[in-house]
């Protein structure tokens, strides 16, 4: 370390050619600035008002609220969904988790262009810090998730450990190959924030949430014809994440009641199997996105 | 001496659309007018600069100055040739850019700093004399929307000429603050060359590039004019550049 009075004398490096990405890996090395990216995200997001970080949890509630009371009383669905609210909620979790992460990190290189067009950074640092931001703002719907959950009655079981966990990093790759591959397309064509947008409106259809997967195993795993369609909806990362957030928070509360039909408790078939198929192919699309990112990012500074 | 930039037959084009809706496309191709164009923003660029020499980049807008500066600080890339540079690059590029206005100026010094690459030791060591060069003082735990734009600016100075680096590059961002400010960041980056930094400077002003640099480039139409003294650059840019009017900014 030196202070400023007496500064290092300057080595003698060798010659290299500056702004060559190392990828993901360089991000790491850049890692307490990455630190210092999302504590800054973190703390603008509620600057200047009163009730500070409470906001966080106003949000998730009230869309909970207007989920429960509409979808589930005003349609009917808690009849057909046993302790509805944990079942919405669980699934939230994990689609805001998604939703946001792929919003702000496909808008993040465009964001940070101040900084692209002057200074060399590797790029990958703004989808990156946004999917931890995003981490960071799933926290209180994380809390609510599980006062709700023992409120209804939640108990332990090893197996929501893994279950929650596999939900959690599946969304974390898929986020961060999706994150990563939009962000560098949209400093080329900003249509692509469009197509995310339209592809977030999906997301939330997609997965068992606001009904229950009962209802997709009804219509599509009953008849062999149409089982095609059920392992098309299976292949979405989103609703198996979500059934394994279920499995976690949900499936405890409602599975020794005696008053609950059983066969309305049902999740995706061979899940956790399904669950590490998804996220090795997330993975491996995350290598994907860094090739494209790579392939695309020296022109980031004149596209901008 | 050991080489600290070397940039060999270094050309870059932009690429200009001309149309960027598909409206717009159909139409231009309808009329047979081409949808995109190109030109040189450097055409076969070479030179090499000595560690610790300090190197005065000029000519006139549009001459590729800024982009030569965007090749070497590793922003952009060249499309042939090749740019290399020794050590650690830092500079005085649009000063403040990673700004947030609603962090206090201490979080913007830890994040501006982190940028340009110190770690968090290296910060912790140098806040004092980072805090106590822009003369920031007591508002150092304001929020820096509220800075003055002097303020401000001296802030993102500060950061930048405490950045440890082999490389230093300044793009026309001396003209900060009022002239006792502009004097210390000349003593300041006098002060950098001094201690055997690289200089990298890109100015339209003559006297300023004769004050500091030992050596001139000047840029022409993209391609590189004149590698010589200062008084030599004065000499070619002469006739042409009205010095009475960017002459004074010290």
């Amino acid at each position: 370390m030196t202070t400023a009075e007496t500064p290092a004398a300057p080595r003698h490096p060798r010659l290299e050619e500056p702004g060559q990405g190392g990828g993901l890996r360089d991000v790491f090395r850049h890692r307490y600035l990455l630190s210092l990216l999302v504590r800054k995200e973190v703390r603008v997001r509620y600057q200047g008002t009163v009730f500070g970080f409470a906001w966080s949890y106003v949000k998730p509630l009230v869309r909970f609220l207007v989920y429960f009371l509409v979808i589930g009383l005003v349609f009917g669905i808690v009849r057909r969904v046993p302790n509805f609210a944990v079942h919405i909620v669980a699934g939230m979790a994990m689609v805001h988790y998604f939703t946001e992460t792929f919003g702000s990190a496909t808008k993040s290189v465009i964001k940070n262009r101040a900084l692209v067009r002057k200074i060399y950074l590797p790029r990958e640092m703004f989808p990156v810090a946004s999917l931890l931001v995003s981490a960071v703002n799933i926290v209180p719907g994380l809390v609510i998730l599980f006062g709700a959950a023992v409120l209804t009655g939640w108990y332990f079981e090893w197996v929501m450990i893994p279950a929650a966990l596999l939900g959690f990093a599946i969304i974390t790759a898929f986020g961060m190959a999706v994150g990563l591959l939009f962000s560098a397309l949209n400093v080329y064509y900003r249509d692509f924030s469009k197509v995310v947008e339209i592809l977030t409106m999906l997301t939330f259809w997609s997965c068992p949430m606001i009904y229950s997967f009962d209802r997709i195993s009804d219509l599509f795993f009953a008849d062999p014809d149409l089982r095609w369609a059920g392992e098309l909806y299976l292949a979405n990362p989103l609703a198996i994440s979500v059934m394994l957030f279920q499995r976690a928070f949900w499936v405890p509360t409602v599975a020794n009641d005696p008053t609950v039909d059983q066969t309305q408790v049902t999740l995706a078939p061979d899940l956790y199997t399904r669950g590490l198929i998804i996220l090795a192919v997330s993975v491996l699309l995350v290598f994907v996105a860094q090739k494209v990112f790579t392939r695309l990012e020296p022109s980031f500074a004149e596209q901008l | 001496m050991a080489t600290s930039i070397r940039v060999e037959h270094v050309s870059k084009q932009f690429t200009l659309r001309h149309a960027k809706t598909l409206r717009r496309m159909v139409t231009q191709v309808a009329h047979r007018k081409p949808l995109k164009g190109s030109y040189y923003a450097l055409d076969d660029v070479s030179f090499e600069v000595e560690q610790g020499q300090s190197i005065g980049l000029m000519g006139h807008n549009g001459s590729g100055k800024s982009t030569l500066l965007k090749l070497v600080s590793g922003v952009m890339r060249p499309d042939s040739g090749s740019v290399r540079v020794a050590g650690r690059i830092a500079g005085l590029l649009e000063v403040g850019a990673g700004f947030h206005p609603d962090l206090s100026g201490r979080d913007n010094i830890y994040l501006n700093a982190a940028i340009l690459g110190m770690s968090q030791a290296e910060i912790d060591g140098k806040m004092e004399a980072i805090v106590d060069f822009a003369q920031i003082g007591r508002f150092i735990d304001t929020e820096v929307r509220h800075y003055s734009s002097g303020m401000f600016m001296r802030l993102g100075f500060a950061v930048s000429v405490h950045a440890d680096c082999e490389v230093f590059l300044v793009d026309e961002g001396l003209a900060v603050g009022d002239a006792p400010f502009k004097r210390k960041c000349v003593r300041k980056i006098k002060e950098l060359h001094d201690e055997g930094r690289t200089l990298f400077l890109v100015s339209h002003n003559i006297k300023q590039v004769a004050k500091m640099c030992d050596r001139a480039l000047v840029l022409d139409q993209g391609r590189l004019a004149l590698d010589g003294s200062p008084d030599d650059a004065s000499k070619y840019l002469a006739g042409e550049y009205d010095e009475d009017i960017e002459g004074d900014d010290f």
